[in-house]
């Protein structure tokens, strides 16, 4: 904004002068057509380059419109609580639901305790040095690991050595080690963010090291690290590649009941179903259907994680 | 005397109190809690190299440059090439989106938009960025692939294009945040100086702030190679996996990624095939941590410090 005044400005100067002594050095047509020539292109620019906002809100409108439209009738009651079918009108994701349910009591536990604990060893008590950075840069990097990748891990790993097969708990330890990069980077942040003072106004009063991590550098740093592991739960239910690779069948009828069950989740469900789309089109719409809980499960989640930044995060 | 007697006693007790014997035993649980990322990476790529390595035992590596993927055939064949080029095309069609959308968004965000429009704005893109991949596979397959065959009668109903530039929008958000954030940290005093010199926010913006925050930029389009690269549901869902070695986008072609997901879904039992996924696995790890060394690489390098 400021800028379009002072050209403004620019070109009343050039008038200006044009009236007085030094008209015979100034040509006003070539600066002006110069100047306006400049000014225009800036405003094309500024008009393309939010276009290019806008195609990516588009987008973003397009597509939910799209799964919203295709799954309009088919998200009831009887869809959330009945079980999976090969026969469309009758199919339902209890199943699947419970599947994503139990992964989740899985990974939440096994992340937080991985994550927040790597995240306190490198912060508060790894010496600043080789092994702290080489351990920094192996997580960056692991966040960088495709996650098919990691299926393959998980499918030799805990699959076939472990024999755990294509279990929950096999799933739920693959997603594990998928997202702990980001609950240790959200931890490791939260924990720097923790102010000196405060750790040295423990240390004044006595306490130890791990008496001031649990009392005083963990509480504070609490809300941040529960974001990030909001995020990184979120991150986990919606990931599909993993799981497929660990070899899960596309249909199963029991739900099911322990954490050594075969089991199916919500995005291999909605997989299945648009690869079957080609012989029943009514899978498109139960595709899209488990879709729209999928995103409004990622969409609570999300909300909780902004309302507790919003809430308990404290500014030092 | 009696004093001191009494202080050493307190601090014996100390000592053997619980609470001190915690003092000593969390710093060990935290390393090794640690130290589970370390033998994720040592399980990656001993998982890889190990049965790569039976993978190599049973097929000759001349073969593997072959360009005739047939792992089921009768007389199989393990060329890899197919895959490398599937992966390539379908991840230069998304960067062909990515690149130009998400850069002059940045430039939007970091260089003409109000304080307030970038409060709405970046949120809507923390949203697309959540958005996972399955879905985005799902909307290239029913909605990007059906559109495109009206304007591109030949096109097939698995091809590269559609999960392309679905990629594509897919890393638009990171394109954008990071470019953004290495925008923003240009010091305004750079931008004043040019401003002052009578340069429109544009100039400021090409011949300034793009300069000065190059690396930055460099390295999340790098990035977001490494993630086209990596990518797996949109190709598996949309590309479908015709082993085709082809430069038409219209046809189908299968990616690394989507070899992967195919071959375990389909329960291949262990044999040759099931081993060249590792060998596929490994290539690919190979390609994105090369990726993600050098985007690395680059922000470090010809970081200008202000």
């Amino acid at each position: 904004m400021n800028h379009h005044n002072s050209s403004d400005n620019n070109e009343k100067n050039i008038e200006l002068n044009n009236e007085g002594k030094l008209k015979t050095f100034f040509n006003k047509d070539i600066i002006s057509k110069r100047m306006n020539n400049r000014i225009l292109l800036d405003k094309v620019a500024k008009k393309l380059f939010f276009g290019s906002i806008l195609f990516a809100l588009i987008i973003l409108v397009i597509l939910f419109y799209r799964i919203g439209v295709l799954s309009i009738g088919w998200i009831d009651l009887q869809f959330l609580t009945s079980n999976l079918s090969i026969f469309p009108e009758k199919a339902g994701i209890y199943g699947v639901l419970i599947g994503s349910f139990l992964l989740m009591v899985v990974v939440i536990p096994v992340t937080l305790l991985l994550g927040i604990s790597t995240a306190i060893y490198l912060e508060e008590y790894a010496k600043k040095g080789r092994f702290q950075s080489f351990v920094n840069i192996n997580i960056s990097n692991l966040a960088g690991v495709p996650s098919v990748i990691f299926g393959l891990l998980g499918l030799t790993v805990f699959g076939r050595l472990l024999n755990l097969g294509s279990s929950i708990l096999a799933g739920g330890l693959t997603l594990s080690l998928l997202v702990l990069p980001i609950i240790v980077a959200a931890g490791q942040e939260a924990i720097r963010a923790v102010p000196g003072f405060l750790r040295d106004g423990a240390y004044a009063m006595g306490a130890t090291k791990w008496t001031t991590v649990r009392t005083v550098v963990l509480p504070s740093a609490l809300p941040g690290i529960l974001t990030g592991s909001i995020l990184a739960v979120s991150r986990a239910i919606g990931e599909t590649a993993p799981l497929v690779v660990l070899g899960i069948p596309a249909l199963i009828l029991r739900v099911p009941n322990s954490l050594m069950s075969d089991f199916t989740a919500l995005p291999i469900q909605i997989y299945y179903w648009t690869l079957d789309t080609v012989l029943t089109p009514e899978y498109a719409n139960m595709a899209a259907a488990t879709i729209v809980v999928l995103l409004v499960l990622l969409f609570l989640l999300n909300s909780v994680a902004i309302v507790i930044r919003n809430k308990y995060q404290r500014r030092y | 005397m009696s004093e001191s007697n009494h202080v050493r006693d307190i601090i014996r007790n100390n000592i053997k109190h619980r609470k001190n014997r915690l003092e000593m035993i969390m710093p060990k649980l935290f390393l090794i809690a640690g130290s589970i990322s370390i033998f994720t990476t040592i399980g990656i790529v001993l998982t890889l190299l190990i049965d790569a390595y039976h993978f190599f035992e049973q097929v000759p590596i001349r073969e593997i440059f072959s360009t005739k993927l047939a792992p089921l055939g009768v007389n199989p064949s393990f060329g890899i090439l197919p895959l490398i080029n599937g992966t390539i095309i379908t991840s230069l069609i998304a960067m062909f989106v990515a690149v130009p959308v998400g850069l002059t968004a940045a430039m939007y965000l970091s260089e003409f938009s109000s304080e307030n429009t970038r409060k709405i704005i970046k949120p809507v893109m923390e949203v697309l960025a959540g958005i996972p991949t399955i879905v985005y596979g799902f909307f290239a397959y029913s909605f990007v692939t059906p559109l495109l065959m009206n304007l591109i009668p030949t096109l097939e109903p698995k091809n590269a294009l559609s999960p392309g530039i679905v990629m594509g929008i897919m890393i638009i958000p990171l394109v954008t945040s990071l470019s953004e954030d290495a925008m923003s940290s240009v010091p305004n005093d750079m931008r004043e100086g040019a401003l002052a010199l009578g340069s429109t926010r544009l100039e400021v913006t090409l011949k300034v702030v793009i300069p000065a925050a190059i690396s930055g930029i460099m390295a999340s389009f790098v990035l977001a190679i490494s993630r086209a690269i990596g990518e797996t549901m949109i190709v598996t869902i949309a590309s479908g996996s015709s082993k085709n070695f082809t430069l038409d986008i219209t046809q189908s072609m299968q990616t690394m990624t989507a070899y992967i997901v195919e071959f375990t879904s389909g329960d291949a039992g262990i044999g040759t095939g099931y081993y060249s996924l590792y060998a596929v696995g490994l290539v690919l790890f190979i390609f994105t941590l090369i990726m993600n060394l050098l985007s690395r690489y680059i922000s470090r390098k010809y970081r200008e410090e202000y």
